[in-house]
């Protein structure tokens, strides 16, 4: 019998801890002709920004070894054209929206919470930490616990109280476990990890970097033991504070390793740009791998691996 | 998303396809895969996109192929074209007949048809020629008169020169190093072939610099473009990375950095801003220099550059 994959994260009731990575679904619809968006546990949308943005010039991506480089630059509709098209679509096709915001001031992320929150159909809220500063001279909001601690806060503050806010941190620190209080101090229900880590590729052909925008983001299998270890910390750190893990998830197994290592959900993002349908294979093969462990809910291994005592006296019904 | 066929239900399928043939043509590699699913929904323009490297591969980026013909044999094949360049190619070309892939298609627009018959022009360089054959086929069913105008660096590098003698009303070759027909570039060709084949409408398939002097040259002989564009590289093909992005004029007179991937690969000419190609224009939607206006609708339709299939004529 497939383990039962229904994940409760304070009031919220998901089918499934499997999501979709922010920036990595297109506004859903692309996704929905390969993966029944209803049936995961959300889809995370790419950061809504309050106007129309364009992006960075193209080339913005470059492949690297299990990873892939990004510079997109929060290319999007805004804030209305996300409201008037986006949102809606998702809520048609039954999809849970985690709504990603993303800002350069944190009255700006305010904002965005604030209207967001006066449309139906905002599941919860991730909070994009990895936008530069305006007030930091462009530095990123996550390596900086107080400037972190203040978008949240503003996020916190203007959201509706039954929206729980998520902060997506990055692992471009030296103290992710002291971000991560800094946010939940500042009232983030949950925790999301890890975003992006800076890269840069040089083309061999052109003898210019690989990106127009010349560094950029890089995601992917890659990142995979950086992303569990920032959960493995943050979890042992703030064990009730709930997680998003996230980064180069390919396999069931891989969203395995995130449960145990502390995270309630885990969300899949450039794999998808490898496998459109990776979100409903990655589902089948978390069941599968939990039914082949006697494991009956998933509920019953996050966090799993931080107890090493139970493991020992459950090993051998296991193996 | 008007004009983007996925709106009219024909969307597509990811299969595990057997390939059926890996041949050499000069300097290509031609592979056929077994895809009845693609085969049937494949109109000519569009394209498919490939896992490589197998099941734990390293390279995340789909490679992505126009299709050069689809047949209906072992319930319906899809044959592609390509220059094993990068290791991704590479290790599509050394895979044999019953090795399995993961193939996703068929995506993007595809060339829109003529609604009555036309002089068309089909103008391939290099790895662009491949999509215009079958195009060409569907043209010809219609009654349409097809040219061909071909070129590339060396003889070795002009695709399907024959099949164009032999099924185009005309066909013109131009290499830069004159081993096959004239010594030049199509461009050079273009206006003589323009007048004696009193063309009404060009399809293009070609890097993007050949693409920008053909439409520009069109668009003074007031001839419409319908132009299948290969840059900025996919890495998804299908709309999900936001990747392969250029500035096109939507019908509102707004700019917007469109994706290839789903609102092309095949574009009209005058609509894509050419001497943009890889930068943001200022002026674009959502650019540093961008000014809302009050009370228009800023973005409400991001894909209105392409038009419906029937106006290419």
């Amino acid at each position: 019998m497939p383990a039962d994959l229904r994940t409760r994260v304070g009031h919220l009731d998901l089918p499934s801890p499997i999501l979709t990575a922010s920036g990595c679904a297109g506004t859903g619809r692309e996704l929905a002709q390969f993966t029944d968006v209803a049936r995961l546990g959300a889809v995370i949308t790419k950061s809504v920004t309050l106007e129309p943005r364009a992006g960075n010039p193209s080339p913005r991506m470059a492949e690297t070894p299990s990873g892939l480089l990004s510079s997109v630059g929060l290319q999007g509709p805004g804030l209305d054209g996300f409201l008037q098209r986006d949102l809606p679509w998702l809520l048609s096709r039954g999809a849970r929206a985690f709504v990603s915001v993303a800002g350069h001031t944190t009255r700006e992320y305010g904002e965005l919470s604030s209207r967001l929150s006066d449309s139906a159909g905002v599941t919860a809220l991730e909070v994009n930490l990895g936008c530069p500063d305006a007030a930091a001279a462009g530095r990123p909001f996550a390596l900086d616990a107080a400037a972190a601690g203040a978008v949240v806060a503003s996020v916190r503050g203007s959201a509706r109280y039954d929206i729980p806010v998520f902060a997506k941190l990055s692992p471009e620190v030296t103290d992710i476990v002291a971000v991560a209080r800094a946010c939940v101090a500042a009232g983030a229900d949950g925790l999301s990890m890890i975003n992006t880590l800076p890269g840069m590729a040089i083309d061999p052909v052109t003898f210019r970097p690989a990106l127009a925008g010349l560094s950029g983001g890089l995601s992917g299998p890659a990142i995979r033991p950086i992303a569990v270890r920032a959960v493995w910390m943050v979890s042992e750190a703030l064990p009730d504070v709930p997680i998003i893990g996230c980064g180069g998830v390919r396999t069931g197994r891989d969203a395995l390793e995130f449960l145990l290592a502390g995270a309630s959900m885990v969300a899949v993002g450039t794999v998808l740009f490898h496998d459109p349908s990776a979100c409903s294979r990655i589902q089948r093969e978390l069941e599968e791998e939990l039914a082949a462990r006697g494991v009956d809910r998933v509920s019953d291994v996050v966090g799993r691996a931080h107890k090493t005592d139970v493991y020992a006296t459950e090993r051998r019904s296991w193996m | 998303m008007a004009g983007n066929d996925r709106e009219g239900g024909v969307a597509p399928v990811q299969v595990r396809g057997t390939v059926l043939t890996v041949r050499r043509v000069d300097a290509y590699v031609a592979m056929t895969v077994v895809a009845p699913a693609i085969a049937t929904r494949f109109r000519p323009g569009q394209f498919i996109a490939i896992a490589v490297g197998g099941q734990q591969s390293g390279m995340l980026a789909r490679r992505t192929f126009s299709v050069h013909d689809v047949r209906p044999d072992h319930g319906g094949t899809v044959e592609f074209v390509f220059l094993p360049r990068e290791p991704g190619a590479q290790w599509l070309a050394d895979c044999r007949a019953r090795d399995v892939l993961d193939v996703v298609g068929p995506l993007g627009r595809p060339f829109p048809l003529p609604r009555d018959p036309a002089s068309c022009l089909l103008l391939g360089v290099g790895a662009g020629a491949p999509p215009l054959f079958a195009l060409a086929a569907r043209l010809t069913e219609r009654q349409s008169a097809t040219d061909f105008l071909l070129g590339a660096e060396s003889a070795d590098r002009v695709f399907g020169a024959l099949t164009a003698r032999r099924t185009g009303r005309s066909a013109v070759i131009a290499t830069a190093d004159g081993s096959l027909g004239a010594r030049g570039s199509v461009v050079d060709m273009l206006p003589t072939v323009l007048q004696q084949a009193r063309t009404d409408v060009i399809f293009a398939s070609a890097p993007v610099a050949v693409l920008r002097s053909v439409c520009a040259m069109a668009g003074r002989y007031g001839i419409p473009v319908q132009a299948l564009v290969s840059e900025p590289a996919m890495t998804c093909g299908t709309g999900l990375c936001m990747g392969c992005v250029l500035p096109a004029v939507g019908n509102d007179g707004i700019t917007r950095m469109v994706r290839a991937c789903v609102d092309g690969p095949v574009f009209r000419g005058d609509l894509i801003r050419w001497d943009d190609v890889g930068t943001i224009p200022f002026d674009a939607l959502g650019a540093p220099g961008w000014k809302p206006r009050p009370g228009a609708a800023n973005g409400a339709a991001d894909g209105a550059v392409t038009e419906g299939r029937s106006h290419a004529g």
